[in-house]
Parts: C-alpha cells; sequence; structure tokens
C-alpha cells in the first residue's frame, strides 16, 4: 500500500497540542487586530476634524493617535501568517479538504487589503506635507477600511467553517469546490460575524483612547487632547456598544438556526422547551463538564423569563432545543425532523463507506459502480464528520467554558454601555439626567457633592479616570471570549459536521508540536511586552504640537 | 525625471519618509526582526507543507486514505 506508513491512531496529544498552538496564535493575533480597526476609525474622526475647522490642534491631536496606531499596526503585522503556517503543517488534511473555499477569501484578502492598507498607512503617516488635506484625509479612512476589509475576508474564511455553504465536494480531488463565490462571500453568517466582530473592535479602540485620555487627565497634561478625545472615544464606545449587543442579537439568532449544539452549550441548556429563559447567572462548574444526561438543569440557576427563545427565535413562545434534545433529535417548529446523533453517525458512516467504494470503483475502472456510490455519498454528505464520531458526547462542546466566556462578553458589553453612557451624560452635563446621575452617585458616595471632579474640566470623578483605565484589559477580555464562544463553541469540528479535529490533523509527533507552541509563546509574549512597552513610553511622552 | 511628475512624487513620499523617521526606524527594526524570525527560521525549520513531504505528490490519494482509515 501507497502509504502504508500511516499512523491512523492519532495521538491525542498532538491533536491537543495543535488546537492549544493554533488558539494561543489566534488570541495573540486578536490582540493586535482589534486595536487596528477601532483606532482607524477614532483617529479618522479627528483627522476629519481638522479637515473641516483647519485647527492645527486637531491635526497634532490625529497624529498623536495615528502614531500609536502605527506602533500597534507594526507588532500586529504578519502575526496572522503564522496561522497560514499551522494550517499547512498541523491541519493539513483540513487545508487539503477546504480546497479553494479558504483559499480565495485569503488570497483576496493578501492581495487587495494588504496592498490597499500598505499603500495608505504609507501616505497617512509621510505624506502630511507631501500631499493634500483631502487627499491625506482620504488616505486616513482607506487605511482603516483596508484593515476593515482584510478582517472581511478573513471572517468569510472562519464563517464558511461554521455554516458551509457555496461548495460542493469532489471526491476525486477530495477536496470542497466552491459552486457559489457569492453564497461564500455573503454568507449570512459572515455578515454577522463581520458585523459583530468589527463593531467589537470598535469598543476596543474607543476603550483605549478613553483610558489613554483618562490617565492624561489624572496627570492634569495634555488638557485639550484628552478632554476632546475622550468625548469622542466615548461617543464611537457607546454606539459600538450598542452596535455590538444589536449584532450579538443577530449572531445569536444564526447560531440558534445553524449550531444549536453551541447555543445550549454558551447556555448550559441541557433540556430544551418552548418559552425558555436567558441565564443570568448559575453554578456551572468551570473545571468539569456537567452531567447534562441526568441534571435538569445547572444549580441556582436563575434567568430571564422568555429572553432565551426571544434571542433565538424572536418568539417569546419559541421552541429552542437542549444538548439532550439535539443528541436524541428532535422536532422543529415548522414540523420537519432534526436527526438524532446516532442516525448522523449512521449517515456519517455511509458517507466514508461510499466514498471509499466510489474511489476504488473509479480505481477498477467501473463507471456504474462508481455512479451509483457517489449517488450515495452525495445523499449522506452533509452528515460526513459524524461517521468519526464513536461515542455521541463527543460531540457536545466543553459546556464551562462556553458558558462562563458568553457571560463574561455579554456582562462586560453591559458595563461598556453603562460606563460610555455615564461619561457622556456628566461630561455633556445633559440637563436633568446629568442632575440625576450626580444625586444618584453622590448618594453612594461615589461623586462628592462639593468638589465634583477631578479635572474641573470634564465633570467626570476620579474613580471614573481610574475604571477607564482598567477597562483596557477588561475590552480585550470580552473580545477574547467572544473568540472563545464561536470557536470551543463549535468543537469537535473544524468544518461544522463535516470534518472533526482528529480526521483534521495531521499525523504528526505531538511533541514537535509543543516546542512550536513554546517558541510560539515566548515570541508572542515578547512582541505584546515590546508593544506595551513602546506604546507606554509614546503616551508618556504626549503629542507633538507643531506651532 | 519632471519634479512635479507623479513618479517623482511618489518617490519623494516614500524616500523622505523613511528618511525622516524616528520611532518609524524602531518598528521597522521589530518588524525585520519578526519576519526574519517566522519566514527564515520558523517556516524553514518548523513549518514545513506537510502533504507536500509525506503525499509523494499524490495529495488527494494520501488525504482520501487519511479520511477513510481514519473513521475505522
Amino acid at each position: 500500500m501507497l502509504f502504508s506508513n500511516l499512523l491512523l491512531d492519532i495521538d491525542a496529544g498532538t491533536i491537543n497540542w495543535s488546537r492549544a498552538q493554533f488558539a494561543l496564535t489566534a488570541i495573540y493575533h486578536w490582540l493586535f487586530v482589534p486595536l487596528t480597526l477601532g483606532l482607524a476609525v477614532i483617529m479618522g474622526i479627528i483627522e476629519t476634524k481638522y479637515y473641516l475647522s483647519r485647527d492645527t490642534f486637531w491635526r497634532d491631536a490625529a497624529k498623536f493617535w495615528q502614531k500609536l496606531f502605527g506602533v500597534n499596526f507594526a507588532m500586529g503585522v504578519a502575526t496572522g501568517i503564522i496561522l497560514e503556517f499551522e494550517f499547512g503543517t498541523n491541519w493539513s488534511n483540513y487545508s487539503w479538504f477546504v480546497g479553494d473555499i479558504f483559499g480565495a477569501p485569503l488570497a483576496i484578502e493578501g492581495i487587495v487589503a494588504f496592498f490597499m492598507e500598505s499603500t495608505f498607512v504609507a501616505v497617512m503617516f509621510f505624506g502630511w506635507r507631501k500631499v493634500s488635506p483631502g487627499f491625506h484625509l482620504a488616505s486616513t479612512w482607506l487605511t482603516g477600511l483596508g484593515a476593515t476589509m482584510s478582517a472581511w475576508w478573513i471572517l468569510v474564511a472562519n464563517a464558511w467553517m461554521q455554516y458551509p455553504v457555496g461548495c460542493e465536494f469532489n471526491p476525486d480531488t477530495m477536496r470542497n469546490e466552491m459552486v457559489d463565490f457569492l453564497a461564500v462571500a455573503f454568507s449570512p453568517f459572515a455578515v454577522g460575524k463581520f458585523c459583530h466582530t468589527v463593531i467589537s473592535a470598535w469598543i476596543i479602540g474607543a476603550v483605549f483612547v478613553v483610558g489613554v485620555c483618562s490617565w492624561y487627565l489624572m496627570k492634569r497634561r495634555e488638557m485639550r487632547l484628552a478632554t476632546e478625545s475622550l468625548k469622542i472615544g466615548a461617543w464611537v464606545g457607546l454606539i459600538a456598544s450598542l452596535g455590538a449587543a444589536f449584532t450579538g442579537h443577530i449572531s445569536g439568532q444564526q447560531v440558534a438556526q445553524v449550531q444549536p449544539m453551541k447555543l445550549a452549550a454558551m447556555e448550559a441548556l441541557y433540556n430544551g422547551g418552548t418559552e425558555q429563559g436567558l441565564t443570568a447567572i448559575a453554578w456551572v462548574n468551570p473545571f468539569r463538564q456537567p452531567d447534562y444526561e441526568t441534571e435538569e438543569a445547572p444549580a441556582l440557576k436563575f434567568d430571564m423569563p422568555y429572553a432565551l427563545s426571544v434571542m433565538a427565535t424572536n418568539d417569546p413562545k419559541g421552541y429552542v432545543p437542549g444538548i439532550n434534545d439535539i443528541l436524541r433529535g428532535y422536532t422543529r417548529p415548522d414540523g420537519t425532523a432534526e436527526p438524532s446523533v446516532e442516525q448522523k453517525m449512521a449517515m456519517g458512516r455511509k458517507a466514508i463507506a461510499s466514498l471509499a467504494a466510489y474511489r476504488q470503483a473509479k480505481k477498477d475502472g467501473s463507471e456504474t459502480r462508481a455512479a451509483s456510490e457517489l449517488a450515495v455519498l452525495k445523499d449522506n454528505i452533509q452528515y460526513l464528520g459524524y461517521g468519526y464520531i464513536r461515542d455521541k458526547a463527543e460531540v457536545v462542546p466543553y459546556v464551562p467554558i462556553n458558558f462562563w466566556a458568553f457571560r463574561l462578553m455579554v456582562g462586560l458589553g453591559c458595563v461598556f454601555i453603562a460606563f460610555f453612557a455615564l461619561m457622556l451624560i456628566l461630561t455633556y452635563r445633559i440637563p436633568y439626567l446629568s442632575i440625576i446621575v450626580r444625586r444618584l452617585l453622590a448618594t453612594f458616595g461615589l461623586l462628592p457633592e462639593t468638589h465634583a471632579d477631578t479635572s474641573g474640566v470634564t465633570g467626570l470623578p476620579a474613580w471614573h479616570y481610574w475604571l477607564a483605565i482598567a477597562l483596557i484589559p477588561l475590552a480585550y477580555i470580552a473580545s477574547e471570549s467572544g473568540w472563545l464562544v464561536a470557536e470551543f463553541g463549535r468543537q469537535p469540528w473544524t468544518i461544522q459536521d463535516m470534518l472533526p479535529t482528529w480526521a483534521a490533523v495531521s499525523d504528526l509527533q505531538s511533541s514537535s508540536v509543543m516546542i512550536t507552541f513554546i517558541l510560539f509563546l515566548l515570541l508572542f509574549t515578547t512582541m505584546l511586552a515590546v508593544e506595551i512597552s513602546i506604546l507606554l513610553k509614546q503616551i508618556a511622552k504626549g503629542p507633538e504640537y507643531e506651532h | 525625471m519632471k519634479k512635479d511628475g507623479f513618479w517623482y512624487r511618489t518617490f519623494d513620499l516614500y524616500y523622505d519618509g523613511f528618511r525622516s523617521m524616528r520611532l518609524g526606524r524602531t518598528l521597522w527594526a521589530i518588524i525585520l526582526v519578526k519576519l526574519f524570525i517566522m519566514f527564515a527560521i520558523l517556516k524553514v525549520f518548523f513549518f514545513p507543507n506537510f502533504l507536500k513531504e509525506h503525499a509523494q505528490g499524490d495529495e488527494a490519494g494520501y488525504v482520501a486514505t487519511e479520511l477513510i482509515e481514519r473513521s475505522e
């Protein structure tokens, strides 16, 4: 046999280290990307104010934020390429299997968005005295647009793994071939994911700007820059936080439709039904998978009545399946039946057997047999991945991570809405509202009535500045939690229902993957430390005013 | 070359921009070191193309064997 050296029982260590390495790389990569996307919006708004007013203060302010953007951009550039290295080495079966579905968006991302981004970045940094203010402003906005377009194509690729559309599996080439580019590029899952991800990145940009400004205000320096940038940051932050809540709702509905197991894991919903409440809080042990087969619901569960049904179906009486319903199979509200996992496993095995028989028939030159096996394969291809499942529990993602990461993301999202709203009410001294808020804060001892604020400029109490600085790491935690939900929630699938991790992974020694994991940990941690150090130095140095 | 021409102005933008960089020099140095580590060390020594090395030119056959036999 040609490939007689295959180790067909893949070491669990290889799968786990490969997953850990990919997660590590993606998490570190996502530390750089959202600040780029978020700062791009804020520096664009600030430069627009310069273009409209020709007040050189705004130009200097724009230059300052662009400098911090540049530091983050330089640190983050090319960190995503490592993910592609990992596809080729650690996930070779997956890479081959996804074929041009993945290749096309990534190629477009590389060619169009990256070149657009890098061209306009040069004009933005080098062109202040070389090009007209209008062209410079356009370049600044196009830098942000280029980065956002990059995110679009990456998220298209990610969305396809969660909801594979616009493709057809070719058993001769063993690849998924794109049959409808528009279906892939504008899949509702991709659109929803893009909107939610990019808008949440704007929150990080806003929190960063507000945090830096708060530090200046506490130090009583760069007062105008801090006050004006803080207001812009707070507006962007409030609009983005509300937008993230709205797009999150849309994403939740999409997950309910195409990845119901992820939703059940996020909610620790063991047994579903109609009129389901959204769990506000419950005790789910973070360190072990719950006994969902025998437990009715998590302990100490407190939920918001009907909210999960509304979130999933827009109907307070809507049906939401739980983990056990999905394992056993259930009837959807439209009367159609969702097969049980055991039925799907049978169909998956049939798909793999017919794939093997088809390839053998082609090798033997028997076209008739090949055609009949191909028909069986096509009938069952939807559940191909279930052919690798040996125990139905393998299709249940790790509930504690999904449950707690989801709550962390949503909880912090609510904190951001309240924080930015409070900041704007107090800063703009909005009639009536600011008086009510001030009295409320004073009642709880959070605002001294005689000495209302530290700076006298923003009307904000000192603790608000500290809170603004503390929110910077929390904004990253919220954003990374969102990715944890998205990626842990679809386990064990690298491609939903088609390819589990243990079929997708390369036949490597786990020790070699472990070594590269450690190398990446060191490399990325060093880069992060360097970035933070340069950023802090530049913030301490402050803006350079040209007179 | 005309000093008000498109190509000269583009060249001047980059030349003058790179020449007058301060913080940018540090950032470019970091980018170059990072790219060297990624492409000259990590890619070459730790991240070979697995299929190219193992499939002996028949990637589809290799992946088919893997995916069929891993289900057994």
